[in-house]
């Protein structure tokens, strides 16, 4: 069974969308600006109203909360937001302080201490990661990424391309991945989609 | 009732001289508000003139059916305040629904316990008691529901990304808006709380001046005004955690999704 399965998905610019991606499964998405990629991760997440349905190890969405479905398919927006003054209070439910945890924290380039810093001494890269983080703490089974290295200089892109590869072999987890850079499509991705008209088409 | 100076209409034209003076400066200095302040200024003169007219009949005939009538006219006349002091209203009816049904919850339920326990007029209705109390308990929690909604709206508007960010990380609406909801509750209660920490200091309310002025005594007019505080402060409150509470809901679906769509832009 496919870990994610999208029937007749449409967003408000696009669609319908019919696809799915297996357990462990790199999928690139790219398309011009404005073509309604976001919003297809948005409805995915179930953010947004959208007609058709989706599936996640043959779940549909509206069988679990929604809040539920939004921990098990994780989305990571293209701009990461904070709203607590500490960085460690945004990690303050799902937060297990555990050795793992704290190892996930040093593979993207950090130490303990930056769970004290304040959010306004992080740098744009840094929330990235640090967003990639908190996501990840829910164990998310399906990853939905938006531009997520869009602004990290080269070393940090390769701490984050292995983190999210590691954690997908790991937890079998599917991954969408919203990228401009066809050499990191050829690294990270295993199948390739570009949007072209409402739909999309695959990308040899 | 000891002998209240009454006011002649020159008296009052007197008065009105000083807002002649204020729209001129407002010319002078290009404010540009000289219209609004006219406008404004002749309102009162025609709705507190009708009002007094109003209330002669009601007092005189003293019907519950009138009464009525009257408390939901104010009502009604509230619930159009308050939806048009808001910049992102909600579309459809529920602006004005939301609105009017938290002040009817509170200011009503306010008002009937007033008049029923603790003021307990012959009978509970009596115009001479109930409309007053209702105006002022509506006057009040009008601001304070216009004040909430309108910060409640606005924000949620402005924080947008973060909202959705936490409904992402798995957190319901509730928790997802609860920094926003509480920080509009807090703006719609501030400026009653603020009053009651100042009356007698810096304020001396209006309707204990007004007792004062009609030749009662001080104490009686300041018991009554203590009681005033306490219903408008109680009114304002519940309204406004009503209001707010409706209204957070309804910017949600079942789905847990922000739909600012439900806002008018």
């Amino acid at each position: 069974m496919s870990r994610l399965v999208t029937e007749g998905l449409r967003t408000i610019c696009g669609g319908p969308f019919s696809f799915s991606v297996e357990r462990g499964e790199c999928v690139a998405l790219s398309g011009p600006s404005g073509c309604g990629k976001t919003l297809l991760l948005r409805a995915l997440a179930d953010l947004d109203p959208a007609e058709g349905d989706v599936l996640l190890d043959g779940m549909s969405r509206n069988e679990v909360p929604a809040p539920q479905w939004r921990r098990r398919v994780g989305w990571l927006p293209a701009e990461s937001s904070w709203w607590f003054d500490r960085v460690g209070e945004h990690f303050s439910k799902p937060w297990k302080k555990s050795d793992e945890s704290f190892q996930w924290l040093e593979k993207l380039g950090f130490q303990r201490e930056v769970l004290d810093w304040k959010i306004e001494r992080l740098s744009t890269g840094e929330k990235q990661r640090l967003a990639l983080f908190r996501l990840l703490l829910n164990e998310p089974q399906v990853l939905l990424l938006d531009e997520p290295t869009a602004a990290l200089d080269h070393m940090n892109v390769g701490l984050v391309e292995d983190f999210i590869t590691t954690y997908r072999r790991d937890a079998g987890a599917a991954v969408l991945w919203v990228s401009h850079n066809p050499e990191q499509i050829a690294r990270m991705a295993d199948r390739h989609f570009q949007f072209a008209g409402n739909g999309l088409e695959a990308v040899q | 009732m000891s002998g209240i100076i009454q006011l002649s209409p020159l008296d009052l034209s007197f008065a009105a001289l000083l807002i002649l003076a204020l729209a001129g400066l407002s010319i002078r200095l290009r404010l540009g508000i000289e219209k609004r302040i006219l406008i404004s200024a002749v309102r009162t003169v025609i709705q507190l003139t009708l009002i007094g007219f109003v209330l002669k009949a009601l007092f005189a005939s003293a019907a519950s059916g009138w009464v009525a009538l009257m408390a939901l006219t104010m009502l009604l006349a509230a619930g159009y305040e308050v939806t048009s002091r808001q910049k992102h209203k909600l579309r459809g009816a529920w602006g004005f629904g939301i609105g009017t049904g938290s002040m009817f919850i509170s200011a009503f339920t306010v008002t009937f316990f007033a008049l029923t326990v603790i003021i307990s007029p012959e009978p509970w209705y009596a115009p001479r008691y109930a409309i007053p109390l209702l105006g002022m308990l509506l006057g009040n929690t009008m601001n304070g529901v216009s004040l909430s909604v309108n910060h409640l709206t606005q924000n949620v508007r402005s924080h947008r990304s973060v909202i959705e960010t936490r409904l992402a990380l798995g957190q319901t609406k509730s928790e997802a808006i609860a920094d926003i909801r509480r920080e509009s509750i807090r703006t719609g209660l501030i400026p009653i709380v603020n009053a009651m920490a100042a009356a007698g200091i810096v304020s001396l309310p209006g309707m204990m001046t007004g007792q004062i002025l009609a030749g009662n005594l001080p104490l009686d007019a300041v018991r009554y005004q203590i009681m005033i505080m306490f219903m408008v402060s109680a009114g304002t409150g519940f309204g406004t955690l009503a209001a707010i509470w409706m209204t957070s809901h309804r910017l949600f679906d079942d789905r847990d999704r922000l739909r600012l769509d439900r806002l008018r832009s």
